[in-house]
């Protein structure tokens, strides 16, 4: 990196804290609240439940920036679950699966991608274990306030949910972050299209099975 | 810039796992990864995944015009079309509100201990994947050409300066988030 680039970065690097610093004294005590216990108590701060979305948004905000310099790819999902749905059936079919038009053009092999969501998981894992809040739950709570605490139906609900999103990210070949954050910080016409869309089935979807059926 | 990086597989696959880590686990402290969370944004009284989302946006849209005009990266945009992204988008929508979940917060729940996402979720997706990929010849000749308006950006589209979007965009959102907080959203 050319120190004419570094030195840019740093600017701009600068500029951002500095608007959030600014706005933070805007978005209210929360927020505040957070940086000045940050600067007292920083290990008990990260190691806090819930951070504030503002700071985690920005944080994958920056991740983005490292994705696309060091690893040339957008943050994405879906298509990682297609992989192992390929990987899976190729167990089975063999060739068969490999020469199918869709797998030629996403071979069903372990990428990236594939790598990043493991890495969610564990991630995931890592910031519920380490506040000390980690526990198995089968039904969650806005779930079960409306239909009930049986796990039958969530997990039927779960497994039907589960194969729409499969069926519509790839149709749409893109999830909320390959479309909804990737695609739409990189100002693409289809991610802006593609994340409305998830929001409107979403919310449409969402007030019939909460307003309407329960 | 970095090219040399970029093609060392088996380095890259460990810096998918670490950022995924990273990832993750900013997707589970911002509250993402959580049922409740996603249903309460699908029915506008929690406002947290709007929020997240758009503060990455924000910051990731200013690193990222800035590096790109200065070639330090590519850009990676989608192709898109009425038929492609209208109608994917909105299935994938309806699956959205049903599952509580999308595909990365689905992997985010699983490490959070959620048995709906790893008994109901995850194979669910991966066999909704497997039935799109058996169809996808089909719907690929059928669907994907209507309304096709390709792998365009906005400041493409207009043939405007990026920053002329980039700007107002950052100023709206500021605005909104504003909204939110007083009104305690």
């Amino acid at each position: 990196m050319s120190s004419k680039h570094k030195q840019q970065i740093g600017w701009l690097i600068l500029v951002i804290l500095g608007l959030f610093a600014a706005s933070s004294s805007v978005f209210g005590e929360e927020l505040s609240e957070q940086i000045m216990e940050t600067e007292e108590a920083a290990s008990s701060w990260f190691l806090r439940a819930r951070w504030s979305p503002y700071i985690a948004g920005i944080g994958i905000g920056f991740l983005s920036w490292l994705t696309f310099l060091l690893s040339n790819h957008p943050l994405g999902c879906s298509t990682a679950y297609a992989r192992t749905s390929g990987m899976i059936e190729q167990s089975f079919k063999g060739k068969e699966t490999t020469q199918k038009p869709y797998y030629r053009e996403f071979a069903p092999k372990i990428d990236w991608e594939w790598m990043l969501v493991v890495g969610v998981v564990i991630g995931a894992f890592m910031a519920t274990f380490s506040s000390g809040d980690f526990s198995w739950t089968l039904i969650p709570s806005r779930w079960s306030m409306a239909f009930g605490d049986a796990a039958i139906p969530r997990i039927i609900a779960a497994l039907f949910g589960g194969v729409l999103i499969g069926f519509g990210s790839r149709w749409t070949q893109g999830c909320t972050s390959g479309h909804g954050i990737s695609g739409t910080l990189q100002l693409a016409v289809s991610s802006w299209l593609a994340v409305v869309c998830f929001f409107i089935g979403g919310i449409i979807t969402a007030m019939i099975i909460f307003k309407v059926l329960a | 810039m970095f090219n040399q990086l970029h093609n060392k597989r088996s380095l890259q696959l460990v810096m998918g796992l670490l950022m995924g880590i990273i990832f993750g686990f900013l997707l589970q402290k911002g509250g993402a990864t959580s049922y409740d969370v996603i249903i309460g944004q699908l029915l506008l009284y929690d406002w947290t995944v709007f929020k997240i989302m758009m503060s990455a946006v924000l910051v990731g849209m200013v690193g990222i015009y800035f590096m790109h005009q200065r070639n330090m990266i590519e850009l990676h945009i989608k192709s898109g079309s009425i038929g492609s992204t209208l109608i994917g988008g909105l299935v994938f929508g309806t699956g959205f509100a049903i599952l509580g979940y999308c595909p990365g917060t689905l992997a985010g729940a699983c490490g959070d201990g959620a048995l709906d996402a790893i008994l109901g979720g995850i194979p669910g997706i991966i066999i909704g994947s497997g039935i799109f990929a058996t169809l996808y010849p089909g719907i690929k000749k059928h669907f994907f050409p209507k309304g096709e308006f390709g792998k365009k950006t906005f400041p493409e589209l207009f043939g405007i300066n990026p920053w002329l979007i980039i700007v107002p965009l950052c100023i709206v959102m500021l605005v909104i988030f504003l909204i939110l907080e007083t009104n305690g959203l």
